[in-house]
Order: C-alpha cells, then sequence, then structure tokens
C-alpha cells in the first residue's frame, strides 16, 4: 500500500498504517511522529524525513527510512526491525529492549540510553559512522556497535560515553585510545572469540548498506563491559 | 483579574526555526511560516513568533519600537513619555489581517524614533544604553504598555496563537527579511500574553528559545545587579539580558559569550587548547552559567548564533543550501523551506553555530 504523506498529520497518517494490513510504503514524510509506533509483523518503508519517536514501542515491524530520521526512534521498541540510510537524531534507541536499529550514518546523543536486556530479549544498536556524547547512557543490557565509517574526522563517540552504564556490551570500532570512558567500565581489544561474536552483526550491517565486511572487521575494536568488581552506585549524592 | 506574565511561572517547550541569507539577500515571511507547520506539534497555541532582519531600509537610522499597549490611556501615557527623550518620524499600527485563530488583540503600535542629541549629551550616554534604558522604564513602570522590539531595521512580531497562525496575523509575507527566526511555544501553564510569547528582544538582539533552564534565579540575580530588570519570570527574558550584558556592555565575542552561558564541564576544559581563556570566563561570569535543557537561536544586525545547552538536553539541526543557512528544532522543518538542503548536521552540546552576512553587503 502506497501512501502520500505530504499532506497528512501524524494521526491521520498513522490511523491510515494501523487500518490496513498490507506492507506500507511512505512517500513525502516530513516530520510526522510517531510512525508505525506498537506495530507488529509488517515491512514500513518511508522516503522522507519521519518525525520524532519513529517505530516507539515497536513489536515486530520492520522500518527501513531512505534517509535521515529525527530524534528517539525505536523509543522503547519490544522486537523488529528500524534500518535507516541517513542518519538520527538524538537518544535513538532510548529504552528498546528486543529488536534492533541500523544506522548507516552518524547519530546524535544518548545514543541506546538505557538499553536493557531480558532473557531471550537482546537489542542491538548498529551506528555506522560516529555517536553524539553520552553514547550509553545508563546501558542496562543489549548491544551498542559504533564503526566510526563517517568521514569528517571527528571522533567516533562524543564525551562522556558509557555513563552510568551497568549492564550490556559495546564494540567501538578502533583503538579508543583518547576517549575518557568512566571508572565504573573496562575497556580492552576485542579478541578473536569475541570478533566472531561481531562478524554475523557485521555482515548483515554491510549487506544491507553495501559495505566490505572483512574491511570494516580488519581492524582492532574496543570492548566495552561495566566493571563488576567495581560496580555503579552513585552520580551526585550519597542517598 | 487575569494575570499577566510575571505574575505567574511559565515552564515551556517549543519549536524554533531559522533561516539566513548569507548574501544578504530579502526573503518574504512565507518559507519561514511554513517551517513552522510541520513542528505543530511542539506548540500548543499559547504563543508564536518571528523575528526579521532587514525589513525596515528606509528607517534604517531609527530604532523601530514594536509596543504592546492595554488600551489608548496607556499609548497616552507612553507617547507622551517617548517624546521626552526622542524624534519621533512616524508612528503607526503595525499592520494585521484578521484572523479566525488569533482574537484578544492588544492595540499594537510601532515607532521609529531617534534619542534626541540634546538628552544623550545631558544623560552622557550612548545612544543604545539610552534606548535600552528608556524600554526597561516602559516595560516596568508604565502600565499597560509593553516594548517588544526595539532594535534598528529589524523587528519581533509576536502573539497568542500557533506561530503559522502569527505570521499570517502580522502579514509577514509582505516583509522582505535577509534573516528569519521564529518560535512555536509550548507552555504547559500559561495566563496567555502576547508579551510573553518568543522572541524576546533588546535593541537588536532577539532570543527564540526551546526549554526550560534550571538556572533562571541564579542568572536573574547576577545580571539585576547590571540594571536589568527580568519583569516576566521566564527564562528567555533573562537570555536575552545576558547577551545584551555579555556583547554590548562587556565586549565579548560571540564564541565567548556561548562559553559562558554554556561552559564546557572543568573536565572538559582541562584537555582543550583554549583551557585559559575558557576557566577565565567561567570563573568570572559564573553566574550566568545556564544549566537546563535549552536550545537558542540569538539574532542580530548581520546574523544569527544558534546554540545548544552542554548537555544537549533539546534537539537541533542545521543545513544549508547555496547562500542560505537554515536551522530548527526538527529537520523536517529545514526540508520544508528547501527540500534539497545540504550537509545536515547536529550541531554539538555548547558547539556555537555563527552565521553572518558576507562582509561588504548592504543591509
Amino acid at each position: 500500500m502506497h501512501i502520500d504523506a505530504s499532506k497528512l498529520e501524524f494521526g491521520e497518517l498513522n490511523e491510515i498504517i494501523r487500518n490496513t494490513e498490507a506492507d506500507v510504503e511512505i512517500t513525502g514524510c516530513m516530520g510526522q511522529r510517531f510512525i508505525a509506533a506498537g506495530l507488529s509483523d509488517r515491512k514500513i518503508s518511508i522516503e522522507g524525513v519521519p518525525g520524532n519517536a519513529l517505530g516507539a514501542y515497536l513489536n515486530g515491524a520492520k522500518i527501513t527510512v531512505g534517509g535521515n530520521a529525527q530524534d528517539a526512534v525505536g523509543d522503547t521498541m519490544n522486537e523488529g526491525g528500524i534500518y535507516i540510510r541517513g542518519s538520527v537524531g538524538d537518544a535513538a534507541g532510548y529504552a528498546m529492549r528486543g529488536g534492533e536499529i541500523f544506522v548507516r550514518g552518524n547519530a546524535g546523543y544518548r545514543a541506546g540510553i538505557h538499553m536493557k536486556a531480558y532473557k531471550e530479549k537482546h537489542p542491538t544498536l548498529v551506528i555506522g559512522g560516529r555517536a553524539g556524547s553520552f553514547l550509553g547512557e545508563y546501558q542496562a543490557g543489549g548491544t551498542i556497535v559504533v564503526l566510526g565509517l563517517n568521514e569528517d574526522g571527528k571522533s567516533i563517540v562524543g564525551n562522556f560515553p558509557c555513563t552510568g552504564m551497568h549492564g550490556g556490551k559495546m564494540f567501538l570500532r578502533g583503538s579508543c585510545e583518547g576517549i575518557a570512558f568512566p571508572k565504573q567500565v573496562t575497556t580492552h581489544l576485542a579478541d578473536e572469540a569475541e570478533k566472531a561474536e561481531l562478524r554475523p552483526l557485521a555482515e548483515r550491517f554491510c549487506a544491507m548498506f553495501d559495505l566490505d565486511t572483512d574491511e570494516i572487521m580488519n581492524e582492532d575494536f574496543t570492548v566495552v563491559l561495566p566493571d563488576t568488581k567495581n560496580p555503579f552506585k552513585q552520580m551526585y549524592v550519597t542517598n | 483579574m487575569k494575570l499577566k506574565e510575571g505574575q505567574i511561572r511559565i515552564p515551556s517547550g517549543c519549536a524554533i526555526s531559522a533561516v539566513i541569507s548569507r548574501e544578504g539577500k530579502r526573503m518574504t515571511g512565507e518559507k519561514i511560516i511554513e517551517s513552522m507547520k510541520p513542528m505543530h506539534d511542539r506548540s500548543n497555541g499559547l504563543g508564536g513568533g518571528f523575528a526579521a532582519y532587514g525589513i525596515y531600509p528606509e528607517y534604517k537610522e531609527f530604532y523601530a519600537l514594536h509596543i504592546f499597549y492595554d488600551d489608548n490611556t496607556s499609548r497616552h501615557t507612553c507617547e507622551q513619555f517617548l517624546k521626552d527623550g526622542f524624534e519621533i518620524v512616524r508612528a503607526e499600527n503595525i499592520p494585521t489581517r484578521k484572523h479566525k485563530n488569533i482574537t484578544d488583540e492588544p492595540l499594537i503600535w510601532r515607532y521609529f524614533v531617534a534619542p534626541l542629541a540634546s538628552v544623550l549629551a545631558r544623560m552622557q550616554l550612548d545612544e543604545k544604553e539610552y534606548t535600552a534604558r528608556i524600554v526597561m522604564k516602559i516595560n516596568t513602570e508604565i502600565d499597560g504598555a509593553y516594548v517588544f522590539s526595539s532594535g534598528k531595521n529589524m523587528g519581533a512580531f509576536k502573539a497568542v496563537g500557533y506561530p503559522e497562525d502569527v505570521g499570517e496575523f502580522y502579514r509577514l509575507d509582505e516583509y522582505g527579511a535577509y534573516l528569519w527566526t521564529a518560535h512555536g511555544r509550548y507552555p504547559t501553564n500559561t495566563p496567555g500574553w502576547w508579551g510573553g510569547a518568543h522572541p524576546f528582544g533588546l535593541l537588536d538582539y532577539t532570543i527564540v528559545h526551546n526549554g526550560e533552564i534550571s538556572s533562571y534565579d541564579a542568572n536573574r540575580r547576577f545580571i539585576e545587579m547590571f540594571g536589568y530588570k527580568c519583569t516576566l519570570q521566564t527564562d528567555t527574558e533573562v537570555i536575552t539580558y545576558i547577551a545584551d550584558y555579555l556583547m554590548r556592555k562587556q565586549g565579548l565575542t560571540l564564541e565567548e559569550t556561548a562559553s559562558v552561558i554554556a561552559a564546557p564541564f572543568w573536565s572538559t576544559i582541562e584537555n582543550r587548547e583554549d583551557k585559559e581563556l575558557l576557566k577565565y570566563l567561567r570563573c568570572t561570569y559564573g553566574g550566568l552559567l545556564i544549566t537546563g535543557p535549552f536550545s537558542i537561536i540569538l539574532g542580530f544586525n548581520g546574523g544569527l548564533m544558534a546554540l545548544n545547552d552542554r548537555l544537549k538536553l533539546r534537539s537541533m539541526v542545521v543545513g544549508e543550501k547555496d547562500d542560505k543557512i537554515f536551522i530548527a528544532s526538527e529537520e523536517a522543518a529545514i526540508r520544508t523551506m528547501e527540500p534539497d538542503a545540504e550537509n545536515i548536521y547536529s550541531p554539538a552540546g555548547g558547539e556555537p553555530v555563527i552565521v553572518r552576512v558576507k562582509e561588504g553587503v548592504e543591509l
């Protein structure tokens, strides 16, 4: 089903999507919020700029975006996938607890904030370019991968990555010298086993965006984990 | 009695947008109005406004005072007061068109004025300082009069309503500006008064602001030591005065001003090459550090500065096309103005985006 969204308000657009069982192809998208919120088992493709909270509470649908997306992509998503050819705004994958988000370009601030995992739920966020400050803030579970394929010379992550991280895992491509991580996490270069663990994900990402997996994997990766010997206790005051 | 701003506290969310032509080319207000439409739901209809630069070239030597009046009594009082200090070369209603969504409008006047040389000589003030003091005096002492714009060759236009309606109400399609800024307001608890909408302005500085600063009282206490009076209890007003104080009175550059109001953390300063300067600014103007979420666009004659708070708790996107730079809370707003906008990016928290009209361009 094709929807020309150029004259539709966000409520109208989302109602049309909810009221069909077909896959949906949206063109002329211009900032409509909450697209595909809570949606299961469908395919949604979007041309234009989807508004904030794209795929919030997503429950199994697959969303592809031809260009950029705005803030809070996949907010609290449960299952499914969001695949973005451009860049995303702030707080991508906010509190996501399942499914996957692939971003070919860059991510803004607070990507993967408070991601969490539970039993079979294991959310994954892969960023092709660079991430802004506070990457993985309060991360509680799941996997965040940043490949640093941006060509603007800026650092793979901004300031204060992993602040409050207490679960999950992060892979940052390169040795990350000069990046200041908080005391509550540990970093080490990925060994062969860890790279083997990352490889299938990298392959899928590269296949989707026409990248060369070998070239990307043929470099060091820094693995960030919460330090179980020095758990995150407090940020501001002792209560 | 209806409570006005200043008598009640107003926290707010919001949408902002701006476009500037580096060639100084004039643009009508239609595009900037359009840009607010995809962000409609960031506002709730309780405030919208625009600032336009370069719109009064035939009066560019004169301060353009835009004033709201409750009634003709307050207008007469204010006009009498103005005549004591200014030559008024033109006084008129600001043209508006009837709009079904814009109601309860006050009297809306504008005056093109020049401070009297004899008064400036007697008071030994430069004309900017004198004009700023008169604006403060009207806003605090003349009941029912409120100056909401006071720069040269520029003007603010604001009202209670959604920004796209406000733009139509003020006939902004009939103005030509090389720089437009816009604001849609989402106050969560407002008495709904026209003066409380954005932009806030003093002289040619205007601010549109999305956010809710938590340092308001600390900032207010500091700035009120220097003759500014924060009458409205809204954080945007204090940001406007901070900009005026730091740049006009203290002579700081835009970059330095950004380093005061969105100062980097001490831990970040330690690793910066310009750490001596940053330390100096943070120590000297500690009371002007603005904390809490904000994205602002500061307009002035000849350019703009966009800035996020240092933690970047609000969104802001920048794009460009040919001679134009676009800034907005959402990329959709930029794409509405220019579908083929290039180099879209989000500046980091505390990283100022400064755009000026090219040197030598007659404004």
